[in-house]
């Protein structure tokens, strides 16, 4: 890996209020990892109260508004009704809630020193966009293929297509002075059993769809997974590529999702993984992290979980030495890597739209997400995790990654059961779970 | 595909707000693994799409996993739209997960679920009394019913 390629695209633009590139470009040149939390309540005032003890939080934070289920599902009636009733939902209803509410839950907390982010999960995500715009935001996150693919029964088609138009709508209805930002969700792909090659490009890609849809702000995420050296290798082929892919002058820095699938179940195990995502995130220059919180495992975390975690996460990093760790024997030329530019390069020969060539590279199998029920995923991949922790391919299906690139362990891959899949659903949470284990 | 004559198939369905995959890939090859055939429709299912789905499919159960917070909600809904149906109204149908925003389960919002017509409603990982119940099921339906009208 040369220096180069982990160099920070430094942002040309100015910091304009709550401008979400802007200031994690800043931050990241300070040595300061930015932590967030996911955190959406439907009652503007413990909303109001969830960010305003995030940016106080002893950290480098940046705001989160997590919508609902029914708000991301295009639902308003049931969030309304929801409103109407008094029940609490599992997120924010942004589009529900009128304006001049949501902007007063903003107005002492947005500022150029505190961003805000909607997170939502909609594959249809127009009338998200235009709520966010409308009281001042313009940050938020997504993306044609990981909020469609995953979460629902949007087709593809469908979700490519509304997610063109949110994006021209985002960079057209971000106030003057705002640099509208997208981060790209594809980095997720169903949490966990995705293996990295495949989540490294997706995200490439999505973030590339971005681009080409106006956005000059961007930030690739990827979810950590089972084991640090190859998560290690899967951040920084996505460093490597985005910097080979993404056009010259996008500003773009990397987001890491702390573990996003069966968490430790006690408040130690939690602690420690989120403490090796802090790792993971500076030892790979990774410059934002979502975190989650020893509440993970048992309820929807509370403010002050979140606020504990994000603390927590800064410790952690502001402990970690950059320069220690594997970093600096990363092979650049990983198998993470090759298999992911293989991927991404048979998307991007399919033709000279990216939205049109995704459609078809799921309809062929080029892109096929392991255990994904969706009608438009082939379906005809599946991993496993070897006896060393690695997430790894045990069918690639129709993908077409090079033989060359794609090792099969010694006892080749291991078959399918609701046993199997159970244990390697809870690998992670077992492993830190452990009272011995020390990462 | 036709397995054992007395194999029943088991339609698994997500809440229709509910879009997490996992928990119905993992009941899908559970209950494969224990003998059923499995419709696995994924998640995030209306309450029109299950009613037309369980049509097409002619379950002998249907299950809704439901993990995202809103099962009370959600789950209330599927099983109405269901029960108001008179060639589904007594459909074996159960549901289970994480219902509510809350850590434990509701008494009393477990109740209304029962009042609206599900057959049994699941504590989050409680698959020994999930597997009893579908396995009291086969057997109730073997000695009700002549083998052959089991539908395939």
């Amino acid at each position: 890996m040369t220096a180069a390629a982990l160099d920070l695209v430094r942002p040309t633009s100015d910091v304009a209020t709550g401008s979400f590139g802007g200031f994690v470009a800043l931050a990241a040149g300070a040595g300061q990892l930015v932590v967030q939390p996911r955190m959406g309540m439907s009652d503007p005032a413990t909303m109001r109260r969830g960010l305003e003890l995030t940016k106080y939080a002893a950290a480098t934070t940046v705001g989160t508004i997590t919508l609902d289920s029914y708000t991301r599902l295009g639902d308003e009636a049931a969030a309304r009704r929801a409103i109407a009733a008094g029940t609490s939902l599992n997120g924010y209803p942004i589009v529900s809630h009128p304006e001049s509410t949501t902007r007063t839950v903003l107005a002492a907390v947005l500022d150029d020193s505190f961003p805000v982010q909607v997170r939502h999960g909609s594959a249809r995500p127009e009338e998200i966009i235009r709520a966010l715009t409308k009281v001042g935001l313009s940050a938020t996150e997504g993306g044609p293929v990981s909020y469609c693919l995953p979460y629902g029964r949007t087709p593809l088609r469908e979700s490519v297509d509304c997610w063109t138009r949110s994006c021209e709508l985002l960079v057209e209805l971000a106030e003057p002075g705002q640099t509208p930002h997208l981060e790209c969700f594809g980095g997720c792909m169903l949490g966990q059993l995705c293996p990295p090659s495949l989540l490294v490009a997706i995200s490439l890609l999505e973030a590339l769809f971005f681009t080409r849809h106006g956005l000059n702000s961007v930030s690739l995420s990827y979810a950590q997974q089972t084991e640090p050296a190859l998560d290690q290798e899967a951040i920084l082929a996505l460093r490597r590529l985005a910097a080979e892919f993404l056009p010259a002058g996008t500003q773009w820095h990397v987001v890491l999702y702390t573990y996003m699938g069966v968490f430790p179940s006690s408040a130690r195990g939690a602690r420690r993984l989120l403490e090796a995502a802090a790792e993971l995130a500076v030892r790979t220059r990774t410059e934002r992290l979502i975190v989650k919180t020893a509440a993970e495992a048992h309820r929807i975390p509370t403010i002050e979980d979140n606020v504990r975690a994000l603390e927590y996460a800064a410790a952690a990093a502001a402990a970690t030495d950059p320069l220690s760790g594997l970093l600096g024997t990363a092979a650049p030329d990983s198998e993470v890597y090759h298999q992911a530019r293989d991927l991404i390069r048979a998307v991007l020969d399919l033709g000279d739209n990216l939205g049109d060539s995704l459609c078809e590279a799921f309809r062929r199998g080029y892109l096929d997400v392991p255990y994904c029920l969706h009608p438009d995923n082939a379906g005809e991949t599946r991993s496993f995790i070897d006896e060393g922790g690695r997430l790894r391919w045990a069918a690639l299906g129709r993908m077409p990654i090079d033989p060359a690139h794609h090792t099969i362990p010694p006892g080749g891959a291991a078959g399918l059961s609701s046993g199997r899949l159970l244990a390697e659903l809870t690998t992670v949470a077992r492993t830190y779970d452990q009272p011995s284990y020390d990462h | 595909m036709a397995t054992s004559y007395s194999g029943l198939t088991v339609l698994v369905a997500g809440g229709t707000s509910d879009s997490h995959t996992w928990n119905l890939v993992f009941l899908q090859i559970m209950l494969q693994e224990a003998g059923y055939q499995v419709v696995n429709i994924g998640p995030c299912v209306p309450e029109q799409l299950l009613v037309d789905r369980c049509r097409d499919v002619t379950p002998d159960l249907v299950v809704i996993g439901s993990v995202n917070g809103h099962g009370y909600q959600d789950g209330e809904l599927a099983i109405l739209a269901l029960r108001a149906e008179p060639d589904l109204a007594a459909l074996p149908a159960v549901i289970g997960g994480k219902l509510g925003v809350e850590g434990k389960q509701d008494e009393v919002l477990r109740a209304r679920l029962l009042d609206a017509g599900f057959d049994a409603v699941f504590d989050d990982g409680d698959l020994d009394s999930f597997l009893r119940f579908v396995a009291d099921l086969r057997v109730g339906s073997s000695a009700d019913e002549p083998a052959g009208a089991v539908s395939a």
